[in-house]
């Protein structure tokens, strides 16, 4: 039954392997029960949603949540910080991205990212290194998860002393947005309270410090800018901060996580990689289409009705867009069930697409390529000690809890 | 010839013959290999040079930032042919199945696929046109020329027209802080291809990044001085302009000169070709073995109304050229229509604008995001009630689902709110596009004719 077909893909029984589900879905490109939102899973329908301006990600406008299995519970803490520009429209969302991108991207910090390609280099051989036993070890605790959090501490300019700190927050943080069952929720609740209050007042003293004294970083940049845009406010700054940090670190994990977990599911594709780092570059990318770390995007609004495929979505309904759906639409991607990284033509929607495509795309795609090379390279004949592994229990950031593998050894 | 093995001979050992070694060109050589064409592939090009990309030459050559040499256009797949590179072709005999080329050669085709593009329109006193600093821009040769002049550091450049590629000229000599004056015969920049709506914020721009730009003027002379460099240009509100590089952007003739006299039907205005790109005779009947892609072609596009269209869009050129090699290899139940929505882009003052569709159709403008005064808006034109384009500066993300509206021939104005809340009213307005009858930019030549007893060229000055 269709009730049952949303509900099983949250289920956390399907969390391995959701694809035959989503595979179910796609028989009806534009699915709705009563109440429920409308879920859309075929890839030229989502990439077109993903274009539509009849569409807003704004919370303001948000649909009512009655019946959305994936709405979430009215966030107290959310009130103190502003949404990031994930969470709104233009001109607003605009605004914000193109002040965030100015010292991030081009046209002008166009070397932002491949200039920390050293530093990133730097950063996986010493998290590898610090392996241990190579025996038993848990990619996702001792390398995918550690990765980007420092990526970002050094992107950002949080000074080296204070970066575990700031790792034991954003951890609470991400842990936060992925409902364990098992665990209180008021007591979780009250956890990501503290951490992020914690986390906003650290980072409302950095950005003051680096107001007196700018370095090079994108904080700094942030806090000092005055172009035609004029200039962020704090509480802007924080809460882009605050998202360049969640949405930039949870994504990551699951992507060096999923790809490692699929290179040992593709031993000849791991080989490959091993023998040659440039495998790299297209081995990403297939990944963000065959495993994407977000599976859909919820949260987004209709302001007209909007006839999709024969069916109208309704002024006002709340839409899920199934990117993870899309990716392996047989309408557009030739055997889509296959990990191939030789595929052409692979645009995939694993980054998105549209005005809110990931803003973090280079540098996502700059970690897992250099994490992935790296991993082939120098874990000596790496093996799953658990196929599927754990997952966590979210159904929209998905990828293991853990990884356990052993290998016979770590190169040097 | 269906099923009688014609075209699998055809295939395997048939002779196929490109003129115009440039984009369509290029991607047509490689389209035909790609679907397994084995035989002989000649590519003729009056060029020296093998296919190059001409967007960055008004745009990274002139900032400085790519070496015109360098700008040669990637190659999708080895395309095994002869290349003919530097050696114009002069005449179709369409009867005997040939092209005759400037050394005398002839080469014998059994597909014949014309790309030969468009060239620049010359400052039309030719005595002028001949100074020292005065240049167009199409060809490679001609941006490295320009871009050393500008390396020299002139005290001023005049732009003479402000279509794409003037005020492309214009943005990049005002980035390296040249002086530069713009003159453009119609009310604003742009004017032509997007209209004044448009054209007042291109104006806008121009002005905020420094360009002395005047409109509806023209330029009457240029003056030289005794060495034969250029120093001024007379304009016809009585001004001077004191300059030391003169541009002249008024706009492109098409390259069908060579086939005056062949029968086919080529003229001023392109060659006439059907949606699958095969070339029509004079008599208005198509050929079967002659196709034609790029710049020159001028085809009928179902979406608008059949109307002849001829485009100057580097992916119009790229899209055409796929489909005539295709068809040209293909039985005719196989055969496949050019169909895409036009597609257009420009950078110019530090903005991305891209147009979709055909905008200079339209009669009314919406601005359906964003708002003009910050040079960052969604423009959608309306014809008779339905989408015919859009532009998009600064926006281009959403492009896609406006393309959307135009495929499917929406509703114009369109009856929906947008994300976007700060939209000027959402209240279409006339696109104010010139008369049609009057060229926006400098004058209009006409070639007359097509035997070569009755080949005359008219010069209509701009008045
Ligand atoms: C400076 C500049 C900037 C541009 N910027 C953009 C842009 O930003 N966006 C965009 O969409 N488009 C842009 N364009 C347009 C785009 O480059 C053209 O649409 C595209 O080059 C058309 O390709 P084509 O192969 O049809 O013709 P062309 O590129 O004109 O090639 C035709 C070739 O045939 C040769 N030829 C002509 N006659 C003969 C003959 N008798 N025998 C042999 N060879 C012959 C010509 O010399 C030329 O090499 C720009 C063009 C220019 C000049």
């Amino acid at each position: 039954m269709t009730q049952s077909l949303l509900h099983q893909i949250l289920d956390y029984a399907n969390r391995a392997n959701p694809y035959p589900l989503y595979e179910e879905l796609r028989k009806r490109p534009v699915h709705h029960d009563d109440g429920g939102p409308y879920v859309v899973s075929t890839y030229y329908e989502i990439r077109s949603l993903l274009h539509d301006p009849r569409i807003s990600s704004d919370v303001r406008n948000l649909a009512s949540t009655a019946g959305d299995p994936l709405a979430e519970p009215a966030q107290e803490e959310e009130s103190t910080l502003p949404p990031g520009f994930l969470r709104l429209d233009p001109p607003e969302h605009d605004r914000l991205r193109r002040m965030t991108n100015r010292p991030f991207g081009p046209p002008h910090s166009p070397h932002r990212v491949d200039g920390m390609r050293g530093e990133l280099r730097d950063i996986v051989s010493g998290l590898i290194d610090g392996i241990g036993d190579p025996g038993r070890m848990d990619l996702v605790e001792q390398f995918s998860y550690p990765f980007p959090v420092t990526v970002i501490c050094r992107l950002l300019g949080v000074p080296r002393e204070d970066e575990s700190r700031f790792h034991t927050w954003a951890d609470t943080l991400a842990a936060s947005l992925d409902p364990d069952p098992d665990a209180d929720p008021t007591e979780r609740g009250k956890g990501a309270h503290d951490a992020r209050m914690q986390l906003g007042m650290y980072l409302a003293g950095l950005i003051e410090e680096r107001r007196r004294n700018p370095g090079d970083d994108m904080l700094s940049q942030l806090a000092t800018a005055t172009g035609e845009d004029g200039s962020m406010t704090t509480m802007e700054l924080l809460s882009t901060a605050a998202l360049l940090l969640i949405a930039g670190h949870e994504t990551t994990v699951n992507l060096i996580t999923n790809g490692m977990l699929t290179l040992l599911r593709h031993p000849d594709v791991l080989q490959r990689l091993r023998e040659d780092p440039q495998l790299a570059v297209p081995v990403v990318e297939e990944l963000l289409r065959f495993e994407p770390p977000v599976q859909l995007v919820p949260q987004r609004t209709t302001l007209a009705d909007i006839e999709v495929r024969g069916v109208t979505i309704p002024k006002g309904a709340s839409l899920w867009l199934v990117l993870a759906s899309g990716n392996r639409d047989p309408q557009r991607f030739e055997d889509p069930d296959r990990f191939d990284p030789d595929r052409r033509d692979n645009q995939h929607l694993g980054l998105g697409s549209g005005i809110h495509s990931c803003f973090g795309a280079p540098l996502a795609r700059l970690e897992a390529q250099l994490a992935l090379s790296e991993l082939a390279r120098r874990l000596e004949n790496p093996r799953l000690l658990e196929d599927p592994p754990p997952y966590r229990q979210n159904a929209v950031l998905r990828g293991p809890r853990h990884l356990h593998i052993s290998c016979d050894g770590i190169r040097p | 010839m269906l099923g009688d093995g014609s075209l699998e001979r055809l295939k395997r050992e048939g002779r196929i013959v490109v003129v115009g070694a440039s984009l369509a060109g290029l991607r047509a050589a490689e389209t035909l290999r790609a679907e397994g064409f084995e035989g002989s592939l000649t590519m003729i090009g009056d060029e020296p040079h093998e296919p190059y990309d001409r967007p960055p030459l008004s745009k990274q050559v002139l900032l400085g930032r790519a070496a015109a040499d360098r700008t040669a256009l990637p190659r999708l797949r080895s395309v095994d042919a002869t290349w003919r590179l530097g050696v114009p072709a002069t005449g179709l005999d369409m009867a005997a199945g040939r092209v005759r080329l400037a050394d005398g050669d002839e080469v014998p085709y059994d597909r014949l696929l014309i790309a030969t593009g468009v060239r620049a329109r010359a400052w039309p006193r030719e005595a002028e046109a001949e100074l020292d600093g005065v240049f167009v821009l199409r060809t490679r040769d001609d941006s490295a020329a320009l871009a050393r002049r500008l390396e020299e550091g002139p005290k001023r450049v005049l732009v003479i027209g402000a279509g794409f590629t003037g005020s492309e000229i214009a943005s990049a000599c005002r980035e390296r802080g040249l002086a530069v004056t713009v003159a453009e015969r119609g009310a604003a920049p742009l004017v032509g291809a997007l209209g004044g709506v448009v054209g007042a914020v291109a104006a806008e721009m121009q002005r905020e990044h420094g360009v002395d730009l005047r409109c509806g003027v023209m330029v009457t002379a240029l003056e030289g001085d005794a060495s034969g460099r250029v120093r001024a240009a007379h304009l016809s509100d009585g001004s001077t302009v004191e300059t030391d590089i003169v541009i002249v952007s008024l706009g492109a003739i098409r390259n069908t000169e060579w086939l005056a006299g062949s029968g086919l039907g080529a003229g001023p205005r392109g060659i006439a070709c059907d949606a699958g790109c095969r070339a029509f005779d004079i008599r208005g009947i198509v050929t079967d073995d002659i196709y034609a892609a790029g710049d020159v072609a001028r085809s009928p596009h179902p979406l608008f109304g059949y109307q002849f269209l001829s485009l100057e869009h580097w992916g119009n050129a790229a899209s055409q050229a796929r489909i005539a090699a295709h068809n040209m290899i293909s039985e005719s139940t196989d055969r496949i229509p050019h169909m895409e929505v036009p597609a257009f882009w420009s950078s110019q003052f530090g903005v991305n604008i891209k147009s979709v569709g055909v905008p200079s159709l339209g009669t009314e403008v919406l601005i359906s995001q964003g708002a003009l005064r910050d040079h960052r808006f969604i423009g959608v034109y309306g014809y008779q009630g339905r989408v015919i384009g859009a532009v998009a500066f600064d926006q281009a993300r959403w492009l896609p689902f406006y393309q959307e509206l135009i495929e499917t021939t929406a509703a114009f104005p369109p009856p929906f709110p947008t994300v976007d809340r700060r939209s000027d009213g959402q209240r279409p307005v006339d696109a104010d596009f010139p008369d049609p009858s009057v060229p926006t930019h400098g004058p209009t030549v006409t070639l007359g004719g097509y035997s070569p007893a009755d080949r005359r060229m008219t010069f209509t000055p701009a008045h």
